[in-house]
């Protein structure tokens, strides 16, 4: 083989690459459309704000578990682990250690889950399939559980009461409506979102995409497999714990609720929903979810479970890529470009 | 001191009791994710299914106790036939996520169709009279009914392990666990054998599901409740093996009553602490290949 | 299957006959009802939602000039979240006029810091956790408090029942803890001995109750004090009471009325015959009241079921939307809501009960309730009264009921 290529030329082929991928995963026009419509919600449909809030905050969590699950690849029935680890970290912060500011209860938020979720990665990544499956599952029962056995720090099934948060940036006071805790979220989204599209079009967003094609190719060019999957799954586990700390500032009340199961299979069937691998599939899928689900429940307070059934059949079997995978073909069946 | 070894006997029994229970629901799961490899998370609703057929064939049809519960049992192995040719057929292939989330939507339908046909208050059986007495092993009196269950349980455990180990059909479900391509080379129908096995699954799934009636009753939540108690039987002992079905009910129901007897407030944890321990030790679960 | 509730407007010709009827459009008051129904609880909700517009229908003549309208809300899980979401939805978008329902502790725990905000008047259903009225100055409990249902039975274990000494169990959570801490509070205080308290598996399912009976067994305690949540653990309870031979080993069984309560009682089985629990409601309890209100239940919804203290909770509530609509002629002003309740006294199937006006919460009688066998079925025989009982929590000031808002704890 010829000698090893001079820096320069591989400092060259480095940025064509870069470029490459950033031309593939650049920004376009019609995403800025759907941030303009999430910031006209507030003024169109006040009264709607708080449950809007709600929606952002489902959508943050989505892409979080996006990240993990449709980047790398790593199935987890556990992810309520981390978004629950934020929510107890900034209401105890404010409930019992009086500190009331939200921003930095946010990053306190996201610090302790970020240190939790590079810990059980480390772990839990060695093993795959089904063993993974089940550790994770065990890491959020066994949370859920401790939750409840120190009661008298979390309250346990009665919640966690008194957390209230100071206005952010001691200007803007929280009202009933939601409208402060709305913009205060998305805010908060859009940031995460863009950092995490950082990292998606990152050469270690590529890294992760070839673990999850095909790992026994990934381990024969050398790729420490552990390494970017923990630290994948430490990314993930930071947004799902900034969602979880907002999750408690905004609804001022937690409890074990955000640790349970059936917390993390709403964010899976969020992100089938919406679609896997692409980050505006868990935004869609949130929106979609969370809108049917209170549509379903105004119009058959007892039987929402089973519209929810259905529909997961239905899109599992119809298509398994998501609203946003249909989307994808119907563009290509009509002469679009495929991704 | 014959006070401590009189209640050790007692947890003893009781935590075997209900780990019967957790066995016959579980063996089933067991054996189809070893052979089919699909993650079937509606095996609690199947458990569920046993249970409420078995309220209605004993108690609005007046069966009595031995034929209703088989009855029940047959019932939903053969119903769950169909089901899985129209639906679990499709997603054989498809990666895990897909599994995961079509039989927790399978489950979410179950327990709405079950709210809605029986409601959502818990519901129970009547038990024969000669399984509300006691009965007397060696020297001491143990609940009749417990003593049946634990009955069942062995000798399920016997017939599906001399089913497996002694049986051509055994031989070929063995065989297809391994290697399906290889067992299908061999000239092993896999397809027959899949839906066989599946309806053998369920319709111990139902028996299990059945018999905790009267041991901790019966609402439409049962579906969920139940099904992460038999995913940790299933991943502790290993997938596909009977015998790791058996180890691992045996391990969580003693433990988990002994846990309880001993420290009531503590006691939820020490399941998912073993859990933890044993995979992070052996991976495959006790008695599965890794 | 639930619909959305659609509104009772009477004809204004109607009320031009009666006398003195004002001239003015009828206000119609909306109220909007948050109730888990959907989950566990789903057929508790479905009575109280039925004993609601039970009420409604045998006094709505008495509204006079106004009406109301029920705007029903699934709250879904108990962890409150939703709850409290409905609760600012109902205010924001359906400006409903006032609040009512709040089964589990949590939603209304939830729901209080924008119940005050919203300042709207919000009738507790159930949410029995001792300290909630005191999270908001708008808020007023139909129900009952835990402490005041189980602190009382602790000096009649003593006094009326030969119980030196007792073990407590409880369902391990909130309420549960709750319920322990009152037992222990009441009996000590009395001279009992408590030998022991156990915790018997969390809420979310039944467990075996083998393991916490056989202890209790070991330990040969007087008598036991249980309170277990909801009617399938109840039922669970009473078959391994009977597997465990407890009885026979010469323990009482003693409980908090949710353990028998009437709904269920017929699931207990003869297991249960000898048991006595205390509660503030049985279906039969014998008063003209309570029989007049159990006649027009079974004419109204069959008589298969039997109303409880959730149905009869439900009932009163709807009794103190009429006060206060009354009262008030339709105009709703919560601070005025909540003074006309305040001392507000009536006779409801219960038994007399009032308004504590300085806690907002009930005062009613406790009653020590044996079951027995009545006929083919089981029945309950109210053996003693403890009158007018109130929040106990409250008045000793303990924990989370003491002084400050518990909040700030």
């Amino acid at each position: 083989m010829a000698a090893p290529e001079s820096t320069a030329a591989a400092a060259r082929a480095r940025s064509v690459a870069d470029a490459f991928l950033r031309r593939r995963d650049d920004a376009r026009l019609v995403e800025a459309g759907f941030w303009l419509v999430a910031l006209a919600v507030p003024i169109a449909l006040p009264e709607h704000a708080a449950f809007g809030g709600q929606v952002l905050i489902m959508m943050l969590f989505a892409l979080s578990l996006d990240f993990v699950l449709g980047y790398a690849g790593v199935l987890t029935l556990g992810h309520a682990a981390y978004f629950g680890v934020g929510a107890y970290v900034s209401g105890l912060l404010s409930a019992k250690l009086g500190w009331h500011e939200p921003l930095s209860g946010l990053v306190a938020a996201g610090a302790v889950s970020a240190a939790f979720g590079a810990l059980s990665g480390w772990l839990l990544l060695r093993y795959r399939d089904l063993t993974l499956l089940m550790l994770t599952l065990a890491v959020s029962t066994t949370l859920f559980e401790l939750a409840n056995t120190w009661s008298s720090l979390t309250g346990g099934y009665d919640g966690l009461m008194g957390i209230q948060i100071a206005p952010i940036f001691g200007v803007f006071e929280w009202d009933i409506a939601g409208v402060t805790g709305y913009g205060y979220v998305l805010a908060v989204l859009l940031l995460c979102f863009v950092a995490l599209r950082r990292f998606t079009v990152s050469p270690f967003g590529q890294a992760l995409r070839g673990i999850r094609e095909n790992t026994l190719r990934m381990r024969a060019i050398g790729a420490p497999i552990l390494g970017h999957l923990t630290l994948a799954y430490t990314i993930a586990a930071a947004v799902a714990g900034i969602a979880g700390g907002l999750f408690a500032q905004t609804n001022n009340f937690i409890t074990m609720d955000v640790l349970s199961f059936e917390r993390s299979a709403a964010v899976l069937t969020v992100l089938i929903l919406g679609g896997t691998g692409r980050l505006y599939g868990a935004l869609f899928g949130a929106l979609v979810y969370m809108l049917a689900a209170d549509w379903l429940a105004k119009l058959s307070p007892v039987y929402w479970e089973f519209g929810v059934g259905l529909l997961l059949v239905v899109i599992v079997l119809l298509c398994p890529d998501g609203l946003l995978g249909l989307y994808d073909r119907v563009r290509a069946a009509f002469g679009g470009r495929a991704r | 001191m014959e006070h401590a070894v009189q209640a050790a006997v007692s947890i003893l029994f009781d935590g075997i009791a209900y780990s019967m229970v957790l066995f016959v629901m579980a063996v089933g799961l067991s054996v189809t994710m070893g052979l089919m490899g699909v993650i079937n998370l509606a095996h609690g609703a199947f458990a569920m299914a046993g249970g409420y057929l078995t309220v209605t064939f004993l108690g609005n049809l007046g069966l009595p106790f031995l034929p209703g519960l088989v009855l029940a049992v047959l019932a939903v192995g053969a119903a769950s036939i169909p089901i899985e040719h129209t639906l679990y057929v499709r997603i054989y292939n498809r990666p895990h996520l897909d599994q995961v989330l079509l039989t927790i939507g399978v489950t979410l339908m179950a327990i709405a169709v079950a709210t809605y046909a029986y409601g959502p208050s818990p519901l129970s059986i009547k038990l024969p009279a000669f399984l509300e007495t006691q009965v007397g092993v060696f020297g001491r009196d143990f609940p009749a009914y417990r003593a049946f269950i634990i009955g069942v349980g062995v000798l399920a455990f016997l017939a599906l392990w001399a089913g497996f180990e002694r049986t051509m059909l055994g031989a070929k479900i063995r065989a297809a666990v391994d290697n399906r391509a290889m067992a299908e080379a061999a000239g092993v129908n896999t397809t027959r054998l899949f839906t066989l096995t599946f309806a053998l699954g369920s319709a111990l799934a139902a028996l299990g599901g059945a018999l905790a009636v009267d041991l901790v009753g019966l609402t439409p939540r049962f579906a969920l409740q139940y099904l992460v108690l038999v995913l940790i039987v299933v991943s502790i002992g290993g997938f596909g093996t009977i015998m790791g079905a058996f180890a691992a009910s045996l391990m969580i129901g003693v433990i988990d009553n002994a846990g309880r007897y001993l420290y009531p407030e503590g006691s939820a944890f020490f399941i998912y602490l073993v859990v933890i321990l044993v995979l992070v030790v052996r991976p495959g679960g006790l008695f599965g290949r890794a | 299957m639930r619909k959305r509730s659609t509104s009772w407007i009477m004809p204004l010709a109607l009320l031009a006959i009666g006398a003195g009827a004002p001239q003015a459009a009828a206000d119609t008051v909306k109220v909007g009802v948050i109730l888990p129904f959907s989950g566990m609880a789903a057929d508790v909700a479905q009575s109280e939602l039925r004993a609601m517009k039970l009420y409604y229908k045998l006094h709505k003549a008495e509204l006079g000039g106004n009406d109301i309208t029920l705007i029903e809300r699934d709250s879904k899980e108990p962890s409150g979240a939703t709850a409290q979401t409905l609760t600012r939805e109902l205010v924001v978008q359906d400006k409903v006029d006032m609040l009512v329902g709040y089964q589990f502790s949590p939603d209304a725990i939830a729901s209080a810091p924008f119940i005050t905000q919203a300042k709207k008047l919000a009738i507790l259903v159930n949410a029995q956790s001792s300290y909630i009225p005191k999270l908001s100055p708008y808020i007023v409990r139909l129900s009952a408090s835990s402490w005041q249902i189980t602190y009382p039975m602790g000096p009649y274990a003593v006094d009326k029942l030969g119980c030196k000494t007792a073990i407590v169990g409880y369902t391990d959570f909130a309420p549960g803890r709750d319920v322990a801490a009152a037992f222990k509070a009441g009996y000590e205080k009395a001279g009992g001995k408590l030998v022991d308290s156990i915790a018997m598996g969390g809420p979310a399912q039944v467990p075996d109750f083998t393991p916490y009976l056989q202890r209790i067994k070991d330990e040969k305690p007087n008598c036991v004090y249980i309170f277990t949540p909801a009617a399938s653990f109840n039922a669970a309870l009473a078959r391994t009471w009977r597997d465990q031979k407890l009885a026979e080993a010469g323990i009482r069984f003693l409980g908090t009325g949710d353990v028998t309560q009437d709904s269920v009682l017929p699931q207990l089985g003869d297991n249960a015959i000898g048991w006595i629990t205390g509660g503030h409601y049985t279906a039969d309890l014998n008063t003209p009241e309570n029989k007049k209100f159990v006649a027009a239940w079974y004419k109204e919804y069959g008589d298969k079921v039997k109303p409880d203290f959730f149905t009869v909770q439900g009932y009163d509530a709807m009794a103190a939307v009429f006060h206060v609509v009354k009262t008030l002629k339709g105009k709703i002003d919560a601070d005025k809501a909540v003074a006309a309740l305040k001392g507000w006294k009536v006779n409801s199937p219960r038994g007399p009960i009032m308004i504590d006006a300085e806690t907002r919460d009930i005062i009613q009688n406790i009653y020590v309730q044996k079951v027995v066998k009545k006929g083919d079925s089981l029945g309950i025989e109210v053996i003693d009264t403890i009158p007018a009982v109130k929040d106990p929590c409250k008045e000793l000031g303990v924990g989370n009921c003491g002084a400050g808002s518990p909040a700030k704890k």
